[in-house]
């Protein structure tokens, strides 16, 4: 829709032309969210198209997406073999509520910005542990756990101006083995609960990933796949009985039911030796 | 900047904030239409350099440079992409608005993509065809038949509007640039209750741009009812175009009109209201309380907050219980819901050089609306026209003034034209919805299951207005009973005001609520008494020869035209055992079951309505029709047609068709209740033949031959051995001072009853509550089928809105009474992935009171659908769930505790 309070579009060509900011500054990526909604509060959109960030990066050391990566992009990643876990990336990708035409559009960093508790990218880099590179606006710059970035519905750790530069995803969370499961009130819709469970290769480890559910991403390490009970008491621990998110999507109690249920299905998937494919 | 839209160059600015799609559509592509303007429904698709985008979300200045292509551009050359084609030949739309987006998006989809379409369309929502026939296009398939002279009437034939539709030209009410118009903006109450102390407009009106702020002090101190119906009596003057109260949050508080949308809303934003804050009631049980909170003190205030009560006894239920081996007693109920028709409500308002006054509206009732307008601003009716051009779906929402008024009112105040487009948000919190209705039913039967008493209590919420409260509840408490043939009936209904969005009539209207309640109800009975369901209804149900009544004992212009209830139900039962359908998921945690209803429909309104047509001959020899009635993807004006065409022995083609205008056709009630066949098209069925005499009388005179021998062949006309065509013999009436013209009115009365059966075949996974439709059938006893393919066209539809209000949507309403999920992304109509498809069959009847033997239908077909699936879900689980919506997270916690 028309951002009618909107001034003026500014389109640097470096991150370092934006020196101040503004209490109605925004960065604009692919804008899917920016105008689907009123914005009556800003008055400044700054454009990150032409900073040309190169989308994907592949190196030994796993994968680096720019924020300005379009989801379309990143689904049409083609992952070397050895990155099963890579998978991922389609299957979260499905879990968004959005169409592929969205996907033309929307990028991974808006994503993970919007800080819903469904977005499916911050599934996703939680899941494989990424990390995020984030500039502030006096030019320094810090890394943070991609776990650590939402910290709650819509809510997250970046100050004024600062701004999510990029997504690493290590190679060795890529090597993994994963199980995921999803649900949703509607076919195809926003996630009531999306979890994703993993486990490094010739272990027996497993790293439990909790989100839609909870108002921001909850993760649970075991050293083993634990057992039922353990799993179950694990969950309780990390997330207090009040802690599920309630939304049109799915009643509080209903996600917190899925999330058990969920992850007893990961938990038994991954206590089954991998099968090769 | 520099745009290429579909091949043509534009340099032009945007605004800073524009998106693409207002961009667009300020150049004059108005193809490129507004669902939400929020990403959900996709109306707006268009192609970015061959890539297909939401352009409400794309920001304008990002495409300068690009190649732009909008459903205009589509075509090459004149000649329609195969996607074009595809809908076409499958007719894959009915309102059509959503038709643009629907194509740009398929005609982009890979061979992969189209593999997969529930993902492929996600992002394109239909809200008319229940995306039956979008598959077929999608597959290849053709519907339409060919327009043979003579056999009109039972052919599949297209919507004469299809090729504008699929190439982005047909007009919805918003495509017109209007020059010098001004836009109009409203501010919505934030509060649910409350007083208008003060409006300071000195912020708002130094906004630039801004010509005018209306509040309750700049209109007419006049009552009325949103509401359009024949007889204006029928619903309660409670409403004051803007008011000093506000009685639920979205209410209008203020009108705005500036030179531009933007400026209308900053404007909005700056008016300074000072509101006292009143207590607010939500709850129609609470609201009926003696110490509650009263919204309306219009001379009525002794009745509190109910609106109105009706109440009525057949027998005595007392009795019937007392001699009944078995008693089920339950309350269900049925969620507030909205139309969400793909169009959103807009008028546009002028005047002419001779200050006539002009308004181009998106209305079920364009008559009514103008009746109304001559009320509330005390014009003379000669002085006002109304008029529709292409609607983008009504389903009852459009069965409201509630855009034209304030359109007027600004346009009277300033002089200027003044356009008004609601916003998809607006759709949610400011118009109209379904009623939300609770309803406790008690049943009483013999051994065998034969009733003996049927009792229901309803309470109806009306929300802040009563619009349709009266009629609704009416209809709620009628067909629904009527449909069982028992002696001892009872009835009692309260329509109560409370703080909530106001409730309207609503495809189904009423019906629909206690439908749910008591075909559950007729479910329980049956297994408390291990009774088939089937069985079960065919013993109880009605048949001609009974008398039929529902609660009240005075003599109804009711009566059996024809008879199929017996023919759906066999149908019905026939499917689900047929061994079609999908097969259970596989997996313990599944369990499937089958369940039925049957739903039975009064043809037309017990209230007045009346409908008339203009027919003539033209001198090339076609047919000129007008007609009053709307068309708003309901296929009126297809099925007139072919009604025209039948009677005057010629082809579809051959008949022009205008209508829904209050200057150019006769008077029309409008078009809702289910009456576009039954009373329009009776209408069209009187003029026809009428005409057709006139034709007849005329040629015998100029031939000689007796009228006996005088027939119509398609464009000619048959005089006994002498055969002459129209074009000649309207030269030959013309040279005499013959005129070929006719016009008829139709009332309703006697009426007619239609039925519908539906049956599903589900599997639900009873640790998740997850509900899949294995199998969906729908038999209809709808008279003869005018157009086979929109009859099915307007189930397939019915069954797919009923699928929504059964397991997906449900406006939700906080604490404060304000709507929480006002858009398509947190209130989901179904998209592609969520509507099976349905079978459908027809009963063989031919009815002795509807024009050409046919029924009303473009309601019924929703009515069963809620109880069918509710029924199989109990019949798999043992359990019954008697609240709408059956949504996952509300169903698991009663299945998953044994898992």
């Amino acid at each position: 829709m028309n951002l009618n309070a909107i001034r003026a579009i500014k389109r640097p060509l470096t991150a370092d032309e934006i020196t101040g900011w503004a209490s109605g500054d925004a960065w604009l990526a692919g804008g899917t969210w920016l105008f689907s909604e009123p914005q009556p509060s800003l008055e400044t959109l700054i454009d990150l198209e032409q900073l040309g960030w190169p989308a994907l990066a592949l190196s030994d050391g796993g994968l680096d997406i720019a924020a300005t990566c379009s989801i379309a992009t990143l689904y049409g990643f083609n992952p070397p073999v050895q990155w099963g876990a890579a998978a991922l990336i389609k299957e979260c990708a499905n879990c968004l509520l959005a169409s592929f035409k969205i996907w033309n559009a929307a990028t991974v960093g808006g994503n993970i910005c919007m800080s819903l508790p469904a977005g499916a990218m911050i599934s996703l880099t939680v899941a494989l542990e990424a990390t995020y590179e984030l500039w502030q606006r006096d030019g320094t710059q810090r890394e943070i756990p991609a776990l650590d970035f939402v910290t709650g519905n819509h809510a997250n750790v970046l100050k004024p101006g600062e701004l999510l530069r990029s997504i690493h995803i290590p190679a060795r969370s890529l090597s993994k083995r994963f199980a995921l499961r999803h649900a949703s009130l509607t076919k195809l819709g926003r996630s009531a609960a999306l979890i994703v469970g993993t486990q490094t290769g010739g272990t027996g480890d497993m790293l439990l990933t909790i989100t839609a559910a909870t108002p921001r991403p909850v993760q649970i390490a075991f050293p083993a796949v634990p057992t039922s009970i353990e799993l179950r008491r694990a969950i309780d621990a990390a997330i207090p009985g009040d802690g599920y998110f309630a939304d049109p999507h799915g009643s509080a109690p209903y996600k917190h039911h899925l999330t058990y249920h969920f992850a007893e299905q990961i938990r038994q998937e991954l206590a089954q030796p991998a099968v090769l494919a | 900047m520099t745009y290429l839209v579909d091949g043509k160059q534009i340099s032009a600015e945007p605004h800073a904030g524009q998106c693409l799609r207002t961009f667009l559509r300020d150049f004059g592509s108005f193809g490129v239409k507004k669902g939400c303007d929020g990403g959900d429904c996709g109306a707006c698709t268009v192609w970015l350099d061959g890539v297909p985008v939401h352009s409400c979300l794309t920001p304008a200045f990002r495409a300068a440079g690009r190649e732009v292509t909008t459903i205009a551009g589509l075509a090459v050359d004149g000649v329609l992409h195969p996607m074009q084609q595809a809908f076409l030949d499958a007719q894959a739309f009915q309102c059509g608005f959503c038709t643009a987006g629907m194509i740009m998006t398929a005609a982009s989809l890979d061979a992969e993509r189209l593999q997969d379409l529930p993902h492929s369309l996600k992002g394109n929502l239909c809200r008319c065809t229940g995306y039956r026939s979008i598959n077929d296009a999608l597959h290849g398939r053709t519907s339409v038949e060919a327009d043979v002279a003579g056999r009109a009437c039972g052919a599949s034939l297209p919507n004469p509007f299809g090729p504008s539709i699929v190439t982005g030209q047909a007009h919805y009410t918003m495509d017109v640039a209007v020059e010098g118009a001004l836009h109009l903006k409203v501010l919505r109450s934030p509060h649910a209750h409350a007083r208008i102390v003060a409006i300071d407009r000195q912020k708002a009106l130094a906004v630039p741009g801004v010509a005018g702020i209306f509040t309750w002090e700049d209109v007419p101190r006049r009552l009325y009812s949103t509401a359009t119906h024949e007889d204006h009596l029928v619903d309660p003057d409670d409403t004051y175009m803007l008011d000093n109260v506000v009685r639920f949050v979205g209410q209008r508080v203020a009108a705005v009109v500036a030179e531009t949308e933007a400026a209308a809303e900053a404007a909005c934003h700056l008016l300074d209201v000072t509101y006292e804050i009143l207590p607010a009631v939500f709850d129609p049980v609470t609201a009926m309380e003696p110490d509650a909170p009263v919204l309306h003190d219009k001379g009525d205030a002794a009745r509190g907050n109910i609106y109105v009560d009706i109440k009525g006894e057949v027998g005595s239920v007392l009795e019937g219980f007392a001699g009944a081996d078995a008693v089920h007693e339950m309350t269900y109920s049925t969620s507030r819901v909205q139309h969400s028709h793909l169009e959103t409500h807009g008028s546009i308002a002028w005047k002419d050089e001779t200050g006539r006054l002009h308004v181009r509206t998106s209305s079920q009732a364009p008559f009514i609306a103008k009746q109304k307008l001559c009320h509330l601003f005390q014009m003379s009716p000669r002085d006002v026209h109304v008029f529709c051009e292409r609607i983008g779906g009504g389903f009852g929402g459009k069965q409201e003034m509630i855009s034209e008024d304030l359109c007027v009112l600004a346009t009277l105040k300033i002089g200027r034209p003044v356009q008004w487009e609601f916003t998809r948000e607006e759709q949610f919190i400011g118009a109209t919805t379904r009623h939300q209705m609770t309803t406790r039913v008690k049943l009483g039967a013999k051994r065998d299951g034969t009733l003996t008493a049927i009792d229901v209590h309803v309470v109806s919420n009306t929300g802040a207005y009563g619009g349709h409260g009266g009629e609704t509840l009416a209809a709620a408490l009628g067909n629904p009973l009527t449909a069982y043939r028992c002696k001892n009936k009872r009835a009692e209904g309260y329509a109560v005001y409370t703080n909530i969005v106001p409730g309207g009539g609503f495809r189904g209207y009423g019906a629909s609520q206690t439908t749910f309640a008591i075909e559950s109800a007729m479910d329980d009975l049956a297994r408390t008494l291990g009774i088939d369901p089937f069985a079960m209804r065919r013993l109880n149900m009605v048949r001609p020869g009974d008398w039929m009544e529902s609660v009240w004992k005075d003599p109804s212009d009711v009566t059996f035209g024809s008879y199929g209830l017996d023919q759906c139900l066999d149908l019905v039962e026939d499917a689900l055992s047929s061994g079609r359908g999908a097969e259970p998921p596989a997996g313990e945690n599944w369990q499937s079951g089958t369940g039925v209803a049957l739903a039975m429909l009064d043809c037309g309104p017990p209230t007045e309505h009346r409908s008339g047509a203009e027919m003539a001959l033209l001198p090339d020899g076609r047919y000129h029709l007008a007609i009053g009635s709307t068309e708003m993807g309901n296929g009126s004006v297809t099925s007139h047609r072919q009604i025209a065409a039948s009677v005057l022995s010629t082809r579809a083609d051959q008949v022009a068709i205008i209508n829904a205008d209050t200057d150019l056709t006769p008077y029309d009630t409008g078009t809702f209740a289910s009456t576009g066949t039954v009373v329009a098209g009776r209408a069209v069925d009187a003029a026809a033949n009428a005409l057709l005499d006139n034709i007849l009388d005329f040629a015998s005179r100029h031939t000689g031959a007796p009228t006996s021998e005088c027939h119509l062949d398609d464009d000619e006309i048959v005089c006994g051995n002498r055969r002459m065509s129209l074009q000649d013999l309207w030269k030959a009436g013309h040279a005499v001072g013959h005129r070929f013209e006719a016009k008829r009115k139709a009332y309703l009365s006697p009426r007619t009853v239609a039925f519908n059966v539906h049956g599903i075949r589900l599997a639900v996974e009873k640790v998740t509550g997850e509900i899949r439709i294995l199998q969906s059938v729908q038999a209809a006893d709808i008279g003869r089928l005018i157009n086979p393919m929109q009859c099915r066209g307007q189930i397939d539809g019915a069954i797919a809105m009923a699928i929504g209000w059964t397991l997906t949507e449900n406006m939700m309403i906080d604490d404060h009474g304000a709507v929480i999920n006002p858009a398509f992304r947190n209130y989901r109509i179904p998209a592609f992935a969520d509507v099976p498809e349905s079978e459908v069959h027809f009963a063989d009847t031919y009815d002795a009171i509807g024009p050409l033997g046919a029924k009303s239908q473009g309601e019924s077909a929703i009515n069963p659908v809620a109880p069918a699936i509710a029924n199989a879900l109990a019949n798999a689980t043992g359990v019954r769930f008697a609240h709408l919506p059956l949504t996952p997270d509300r169903i698991f916690d009663r299945l998953s505790h044994d898992a």
